[in-house]
């Protein structure tokens, strides 16, 4: 019969239907990242630096002293009893505890970098006011370039962490439901081709990469001027490869379990250590060079590598190709392996 | 559609709806038989074992091209192992399948081009509507039935909008024998299309199966309703503890018994077993909850020798009833249990 429809047209338009019939799925897609993105955003808005809170043990000369640690934009000073004194530097409620006498006495931890801070400042405001004069002459020009906040450095993170979430979520949750429920059974029993099935369960996931990758972005950009200095067309290739490689581990936990719970396990077992290591909310260089190799070769790391190269630096197609390099590395492996070991029933 | 089919009003015509105990054993079609029938479905020797259970232990069979193949037994039998190897969704441990000429391995989409099938609960993702789901199982096959028509002659119209974990038990079968009847097979595999189901939603697809048969589709179909079986099936193969132990078509089976009726009654005080045995025409006795059944040749000479021995002894009749024998009957003859274990 000449009206047949498309198999694979069909089995991606019933997973895609699928999953807009799941209000919980196009939460964690669409609004949690956003969600996520205006939180941080917030939280770690530009505003001017928090002063270092110390305190000053009353006693002779406290009040001369107080005035002039009270004219330093860094400090915030209060007075107290040498008990209370001590009880809010070993609280933490105080970064420097000062005694006025001969010699002055600073008191503080000096692994807390505030501490080291207030030390230098209230030493400066101290001997400034005793009548030191400065050597030389020093002008500060503060900076704050957009590119190097937070905010900058979070929106390719969160691209990266959703298009992971998502591959691996929408592969893994959907073909270990199938199975379970033994939707897949009733399929294999029909003349269905089994790379139809697979590829529509990509397909399906990928409708959603374009609305996913603009309203992160475009959010960025509009409520946190986060502008992306590359090629726009770079990002769509470098978001589908991310894709594309996250669908392949997704099929991969999906390839044998037996049950959602042992799809979850497994795939917040992959999750998590990428969450923490690759770069999502911070930099992946803070671990230590030791465990670097390792760190570098996952493919979230990799990938918001290339993300951040695109969007905040601007970066060449062939830099960010030699990143893309180990996402698609990972994307075959997983697609390969998946295949070979895939449990039909 | 290469297969005419009745218009849906014939399936809701009042005669369908009649009580199922008043219909008779409809007797297999009487269509002009080839001398020699194509085989469409033959296996030897199958066994499957789960673990230590022995499932399936050595069945043979075969069914014809064109005629509606029941198993018959009751739950455990093996009937749903036997028939999923049939289906090529299950391995036997040994044995041989041969379905439409072909063995399961190579080659299977091209046959499963030919097969419809339902299973004994058929899972249907629940967020796809009736309709969406009857065009995604149409896009599998090269050649099928119009979607909106399978939905109509299944009475699913109303429900062609509505999610599939919203439907009732029995529009969910039915739902799963659209599914087997879309891509337009020539055989189709049934398990148990019945169990649970109301009487009407078992009257539409006892019609469903009956027309397939009738445009020359084969069926192979389990079951534990010996009614199911006796209505649909051109023949039945009796299975039990995984093995075939009675084979025939319906008439034949229950001829077996040499008993055409079976009478069963209750007195005060009961007469004893040994009493029974000697009365003119009964071929057996069995225990049956409170009452004594009998099977005899004949109603007629069996009822009135049964009553005078009543009267001989002095009881008093508590209960009386007859009934022609069935594929139950059968099924307790040969194995002294009933089919279903109430």
């Amino acid at each position: 019969m000449s009206d047949r429809p498309s198999p694979l047209w069909q089995l991606t338009l019933s997973r895609f239907r699928e999953f807009v019939r799941e209000p919980e799925a196009l939460f964690w897609v669409f609004a949690f990242p956003l969600l996520l993105a205006v939180a941080l955003g917030l939280a770690f808005r530009d505003k001017a630096p928090d002063r270092i809170p110390i305190g000053l043990v009353a006693g002779a000369g406290a009040d001369r002293a107080a005035a002039a640690l009270g004219r330093s934009p860094v400090l915030m000073v209060r007075t107290m009893s040498p008990g209370e004194a001590r009880e809010a530097l070993r609280t933490g409620k105080i970064s420097l505890l000062i005694e006025s006498g001969t010699p002055w006495i600073f008191q503080f931890d000096q692994t807390r970098p505030d501490s080291r801070i207030a030390r230098l400042e209230a030493e400066d405001a101290l001997q400034r006011a005793a009548g030191r004069h400065d050597a030389i002459a020093i002008r500060s020009d503060l900076v704050t370039e957009k590119g190097s906040r937070y905010i900058d450095f979070l929106i390719p993170g969160l691209v990266g962490m959703n298009l992971m979430g998502t591959g691996i979520w929408s592969l893994a949750f959907g073909i270990t439901t199938a199975r379970q429920k033994q939707l897949l059974k009733r399929l294999v029993a029909t003349p269905m081709r089994r790379s139809h099935y697979l590829l529509a369960q990509v397909l399906g996931r990928l409708v959603f990469l374009l609305p996913e990758i603009v309203i992160l972005v475009g959010v960025g950009w509009l409520v946190f001027g986060v502008a992306v200095r590359g090629s726009l067309w770079l990002l769509l290739v470098t978001s589908l490869v991310g894709a594309m490689t996250f669908c392949g581990l997704g099929l991969l936990i999906a390839s044998r379990a037996r049950t959602i719970e042992g799809a979850s396990g497994l795939a917040n077992l992959v999750m998590l250590p990428m969450w923490l290591l690759s770069g999502v909310f911070f930099s992946s260089e803070r671990f230590p060079e030791r465990v670097q190799p390792v760190v570098r070769a996952l493919p979230l790391t990799a990938l918001n590598d290339a993300l951040r190269g695109v969007i905040t630096e601007g970066w060449s197609p062939a830099a960010v190709a030699a990143k893309l390099a180990i996402v698609a590395a990972w994307g075959l492996a997983s697609f390969l392996v998946a295949l070979r070991i895939f449990r039909w029933r | 559609m290469t297969r005419s089919l009745e218009s849906l009003e014939s399936h809701r015509s009042p005669q369908s709806l009649a009580p199922l105990e008043s219909s008779p054993a409809t007797s297999p079609q009487t269509m002009a038989a080839p001398a020699a029938p194509e085989v469409a479905v033959r296996c030897r020797g199958l066994v499957k074992r789960y673990g230590e259970v022995v499932a399936v232990d050595g069945l043979d069979l075969e069914v014809r091209r064109g005629e509606c193949f029941g198993l018959l037994g009751p739950n455990g039998a093996g009937k749903t192992t036997t028939l999923e190897i049939l289906e090529g969704l299950t391995v036997p441990d040994a044995g041989e399948v041969e379905v439409l000429g072909f063995a399961w391995g190579k080659g299977n989409q091209a046959l499963r081009q030919r097969l419809g099938l339902a299973l004994q609960e058929t899972q249907l993702s629940p967020k796809l509507t009736v309709l969406e789901t009857l065009r995604l199982f149409r896009s599998f096959y090269i050649r099928g039935r119009r979607p909106e028509e399978v939905m109509r002659r299944l009475a699913l119209d109303e429900k062609r909008d509505a999610p599939v974990g919203k439907l009732s038990g029995g529009q969910k079968q039915r739902l799963a024998v659209a599914c087997a009847l879309v891509g337009d097979p020539e055989l189709l595999f049934l398990d148990e299309p019945t169990t649970g189901l109301d009487p009407q939603s078992r009257l539409q697809l006892w019609e469903q199966v009956t027309d397939f048969r009738g445009a020359g589709g084969t069926v192979a179909l389990t079951t534990h309703y010996m009614e199911e079986a006796e209505r649909l099936c051109d023949r039945v193969a009796i299975v039990d503890h995984g093995r075939v132990i009675a084979l025939g078509t319906p008439a034949e089976l229950i001829a077996s018994l040499h008993a055409a009726d079976v009478v069963e009654f209750a007195s005060e005080p009961e007469l004893p077993r040994e009493s029974l045995l000697h009365l003119e025409g009964v071929r057996e006795v069995r225990r049956r909850g409170a009452n004594w059944s009998l099977a005899v040749g004949s109603l007629i000479a069996g009822v009135p020798a049964l009553l005078a021995a009543v009267e001989r002894s002095g009881a008093r009749l508590v209960h009386l009833s007859t009934h022609r024998a069935t594929l139950e009957d059968v099924f307790v003859a040969l194995t002294g249990r009933a089919l279903r274990e109430e």
